[in-house]
């Protein structure tokens, strides 16, 4: 009968190997034990033996081929051959279970005394989501109430985005908010500063860029202030990143947060992302798609989360000058008060201009006074002269 | 396939062989010792040929005598050569512990930094060819808790080439492990690499959904893991320590940050595991990071048996890492 | 030495063959993946298996090393359950677990199968010790290759064991080489029953060849340690025929040498012995040798069949299982 006969494995970890030489030719007997031929392996070349006392009846495989351990290299005629037993079953089949009964050792089991009862139900909130809402405002309770399982940062922020509806969740906005700001006055030791400047060659760009434009794609003063707020953020160091466990992680991207009112009261301040790359249109109609989110309630938590700065502006109806409060972990916001006609000394002359005073609140574990007002410098600067903000910026 | 990739294309085994011969061929204080090294070839092969191009002063076999010539090539070290010492497994490296211990890492300290013992070890280790309990063993984990020792594990096929002179370079004694179901790996070397740290971790696979921390002969399971978990649309960064002692807190770290869930991959038994130690560092460093706690995939806490399907079920897999990892991302987490 | 009797010859002959149709049968299953792993073989070394298995009480105690089939079967282990063990399946020796290396029969005193080299012979010293302190009359037998010699275990063996007068009967299996190092490459003292000598035992060589002289060295030794004389030392010089384990292209000795060896091997021997004196014929040779192999078939057979250890069991006997 023929038999196959099989490139054997040598060792645990051999994979394969390259037939070198037949020791024996079609027609040839050989005998059990007897060397067949030779195979190089990793480790050198080694004779392969026969198992029969039989004939080689045709070579399959040709010196030079390398091939797995298994391939058949020739074909036998052996006339007294045993077939080889059957494939053994599979492991792992099912098996009846294990039996053996772990009987008790022989000593006795001490008594133990018992401590006591641990707090019931005691919500399972992780690190990070208790981190992010301590962030955010969001109070623990408010995460607890209704947990099932475990929270984590993602609900946190889901419930941090919420769009008003019933009263009762303005109040509790209204909470999470009270918490964020007075934790954020109690831990980040504020310094304030402010500048102005003359806004009119801001609006006269403005009204000349927004001639030419549909309603829909007029820029309004706001994203002037975001852009050059963004831009002074890259330039300069210690306001752009989070202070936490300890320290300030500058952020690389500079996601300016943009406080927009929430109807039926409330604040939130998502992020214009990369504030600092994009043009004033692309900035102008994300602003314009965030506002009308945040009305609708439709917010991506990626947008509040990710806020490296903050700008505030009351617009029309604010205050001239604003003091605001730093929006942990952030480390500082800077307020643009309502544009009004105010005295400006121009040429030896007092003329009448629209003047903007621009704030700053920052962290002075991070800044000092020197480095906040070089930054306001710097916002000023660019608002006074709007062409510098008008194209994206690569970073350098 | 054109000559300079048919250059690059190589074996694990072959890329530490040709380390040795450039590490012999570059400094004349380096020559190797280990059991069967020389006429044998080495028991994993990686040292064959080499006898018969550095001659027997460069490459000498030695008797079975692990603390004898493990101690040896420490004095040898001291004595201003460049000795790399092979104990066959580290199975075998039991017998030369105290040597290990109590002469390499210890001498410096002890000595008041009079004297460093620039001694390079390498050692086959860990499971999974059906070898039983006593040959079996991954104790990398036992030696990175061993202060004043340097311990690393090449898992790709550069670092097989580059570790080693870096480990020669290093004053220090420095421990290296070639995992055994490595050997057989086959693929390129990074055209124009010129050298490796010993230093730092390396992420084989970004990822944003959860992070495998792992070394040596686990790097290949967990990156077929990643790959399984991808297919559903999780993507999961793979980080090879290479270095477990020092560990580069800071790569981990930084992964942890980016992911915020953990996994680590240790062929080691859990308990008292290299995989607690990190466990350990995350939740000290990174804790404020974690959305769940950090899981660990370690062998089970048994003795290595040798038939497959029980060696199998013992030894940490890709099927078993994406369950964990799948359950660390569930709603919910575990525990 | 003793008269050989033809019932003598024909069992010594019939165990040595059983051993070697075994280790040759391990050959092409291992090729086949049957049984993994590492495999170490003792085709050459059957006379020392025969000849000082051959010599030990049922009582006695007996630690070998990773090379240890013949060992076992001339101990009195089945065939089947040590072939089941190679398998892996759950009928083997050590309900497959422990595989070539790891063989135990705890009822038969066999305890292993160590796979560190020299790793058995302290074992062994507290074996003995034990046997001692309890006045038992048992002895152990310490099976072990020339490997072991440069091994600090050894020498510390050895010390405590003579110093001790402890009942260990230290059994050398000089093959010449330790995997791939030939002894005179590893060893200074090349004669290790001198080297033994040296930590004042009783030492001496013995032609690990021949059956025979093996069993009368093994019987005067064993008693002059069961007389509570201390230890005793052979060195038994012998011959590996095959390579040190499966995998192994044996660059470090060559081809011509070992066919030297092989001519001169022990079954060879005994067969021209026992023709030469009449006392078989070669129908008898036959008749032993197919019975080996009917036996080591049914024993694969057993193996085949049998199963493999639930993986569930996976995490017993990490802790010793207590009954009440």
């Amino acid at each position: 009968m023929q038999i196959d006969y099989r490139l054997p494995s040598l060792g645990a970890d051999m994979e394969s190997a390259t037939l070198v030489q037949w020791l024996k030719k079609p027609g040839e007997a050989v005998h059990r034990g007897e060397a067949i031929a030779v195979v190089e392996t990793a480790k050198g070349l080694i004779d392969i033996e026969c198992f029969e006392d039989a004939t080689l009846a045709s070579h399959v495989v040709q010196p030079g081929a390398k091939v797995p351990v298994g391939t058949v290299l020739a074909h036998l005629l052996s006339d007294t051959a045993v077939p080889s037993p059957t494939a053994p079953a599979e492991p792992g089949a099912a098996a009846p279970a294990a039996a053996a009964p772990t009987a008790p050792g022989v000593f006795p089991r001490q008594p133990t005394r018992p401590g006591p009862p641990g707090t019931a139900a005691r919500a399972r909130i992780s690190p990070a989501a208790r981190r992010r809402a301590h962030e955010l405002g969001v109070s623990l309770e408010s995460l607890e109430h209704g947990a099932t399982g475990v929270v984590h940062i993602e609900d946190v922020e889901r419930l941090a985005a919420q769009p008003a509806a019933p009263a009762d969740a303005r109040a509790a906005m209204r909470l999470a908010i009270g918490s964020a700001m007075a934790r954020s006055k109690r831990e980040i030791p504020h310094y304030y500063l402010a500048d102005s400047l003359d806004f009119s060659a801001a609006r006269e760009w403005l009204a000349r860029h927004n001639a030419a434009l549909p309603v829909r794609e007029r820029l309004i003063e706001g994203v002037l202030i975001v852009k050059a707020v963004a831009l002074a953020a890259a330039r300069c160091e210690g306001f752009n990143g989070y202070h936490r466990d300890g320290r300030f992680e500058a952020a690389t991207a500079v996601n300016v947060g943009t406080a927009i009112a929430v109807r039926g009261g409330g604040l939130v301040a998502p992020a214009l992302l990369n504030a600092d790359q994009k043009d004033l249109a692309a900035l102008m109609r994300e602003f314009s798609d965030l506002v009308s989110r945040v009305r609708s309630g439709h917010m991506r938590s990626s947008e509040f989360t990710s806020a490296t700065i903050t700008v505030t502006a009351l617009g029309e109806e604010g205050a001239q000058l604003l003091w605001p409060i730093i929006n942990p972990p952030q480390v500082a916001i800077i307020g643009a008060g309502r544009v009004s006609p105010q005295p400006w000394a121009c040429d030896g002359a007092i003329v009448a201009r629209p003047v903007l005073a621009v704030s700053l609140a920052a962290d002075h574990r991070v800044t000092d006074g020197r480095a906040g007002s070089r930054f306001l410098r710097t916002v000023c600067e660019l608002l006074a002269d709007p062409a510098k903000l008008a194209t994206a910026e690569s970073r350098t | 396939m054109n000559d300079a990739s048919a250059a690059l294309h190589t074996s694990y085994r072959e890329a530490a062989r040709e380390g040795l011969r450039a590490a012999l061929a570059a400094d004349p204080r380096v020559f190797l010792m280990g059991e069967d090294v020389g006429r044998y070839g080495g028991c994993y092969a990686v040292t064959k040929g080499l006898l018969q191009e550095f001659g027997p002063e460069r490459v000498r076999d030695t008797p079975l005598s692990e603390s004898a010539f493990v101690g040896a090539g420490i004095g040898a070290a001291i004595g201003g050569l460049r000795p790399i010492v092979e104990i066959m497994t580290v199975n075998f490296s039991l017998l030369a512990l105290d040597q290990i211990l109590n002469n390499a890492a210890t001498l410096c300290h002890m000595s008041g930094g009079q004297v460093s013992v620039p001694v390079v070890i390498r050692m086959a280790t860990g499971a999974g060819r059906q070898l039983a309990a006593q040959h079996s063993h991954s104790l990398e984990g036992w030696y990175a808790h061993i202060p004043g020792l340097r311990v690393i594990a090449p898992a790709t096929l550069d670092d097989a080439r580059f570790m080693l002179a870096a480990a020669l370079a290093c004053p220090d004694p420095v421990l290296l492990f070639e995992h055994i179901v490595l050997y057989n790996m086959e693929g390129e070397l990074t055209a124009g690499l010129q050298a490796v740290d010993i230093d730092h971790a390396a992420v084989r696979r970004a990822g944003r959904d959860l992070t495998l921390v792992t070394y040596g002969g686990s790097l290949p399971k967990c990156l077929a893991a990643a790959n399984m978990l991808g297919r559903d649309g999780i993507e999961a960064e793979v980080l090879d320590l290479r270095t477990l002692r020092p560990l580069d807190d800071a790569a981990i770290m930084d992964s942890v940050r980016r992911t915020h869930r953990v996994v680590v991959v240790d062929e080691g038994w859990r308990s008292g595991s290299l995989a607690a130690e990190v466990t350990t560092r995350i939740v000290e460093q990174a804790f404020y990071e974690l959305d769940a706690p950090v899981a660990r995939v370690c062998s089970a806490e048994v003795p290595i048996p040798y038939p497959k399907h029980l060696e199998d079920a013992a030894l940490p897999s890709p099927e078993r890492i994406v369950k964990i990892a799948r359950e660390l991302l569930a709603r919910g987490g575990n525990g | 030495m003793s008269a050989i009797s033809r019932e003598r010859g024909l069992a010594a002959l019939r165990e040595m063959l059983r051993i070697r149709c075994f280790e040759d049968r391990c050959v092409q299953l291992y090729g086949e993946l049957k049984i993994r792993g590492f495999l170490h073989l003792c085709n050459g070394e059957e006379a020392v298996a025969v000849g000082t298995l051959g010599a030990l009480e049922m009582s006695d105690a007996v630690v070998s090393t990773y090379r240890e089939h013949g060992h076992a079967l001339a101990r009195g282990l089945a065939m089947g359950p040590v072939m089941a063990e190679l398998y892996g399946k759950h009928s083997g020796t050590s309900g497959g677990r422990g595989g070539s290396m790891h063989i135990f029969d705890a009822a038969r005193r066999f305890y292993g199968g160590n796979a560190i080299v020299g790793g058995g012979l302290p074992l062994a010293v507290g074996l003995a010790l034990a046997q001692k302190l309890q006045r038992q009359p048992a002895i152990t037998a310490c099976l072990f290759g020339d490997g072991a010699v440069a091994e600090g275990e050894f020498h510390e063996s050895l010390n405590l064991a003579a110093l001790w007068r402890l009942p260990v009967l230290f059994l050398c299996e000089n093959n010449r080489y330790a995997m791939g190092s030939a002894i005179d490459l590893v060893e200074s003292q090349t004669d290790i029953a001198a080297k033994a000598s040296a930590y004042r035992l009783l030492s001496r060589p013995v032609d690990g060849m021949d059956v025979f002289a093996v069993a009368d060295a093994a019987r005067e030794a064993a008693a002059h340690v069961r007389a509570g004389n201390g230890p005793a030392f052979l060195e038994l010089r012998t011959y590996r025929f095959r390579g040190h384990s499966m995998f192994d292209a044996q660059l470090y000795r060559d081809k011509a040498e070992i066919e030297a060896w092989q001519k001169k091997g022990p079954i060879i021997t005994l067969t021209t012995q026992l023709k030469g004196l009449g006392l078989m014929s070669e129908d008898d040779y036959q008749r032993l040798e197919h019975d080996a192999r009917a036996e080591v078939q049914a024993a694969v057979e057993f193996a085949e069949r049998a199963e493999w250890e639930p993986l569930e069991q996976l995490e017993r006997f990490v802790y010793a299982e207590r009954t009440q």
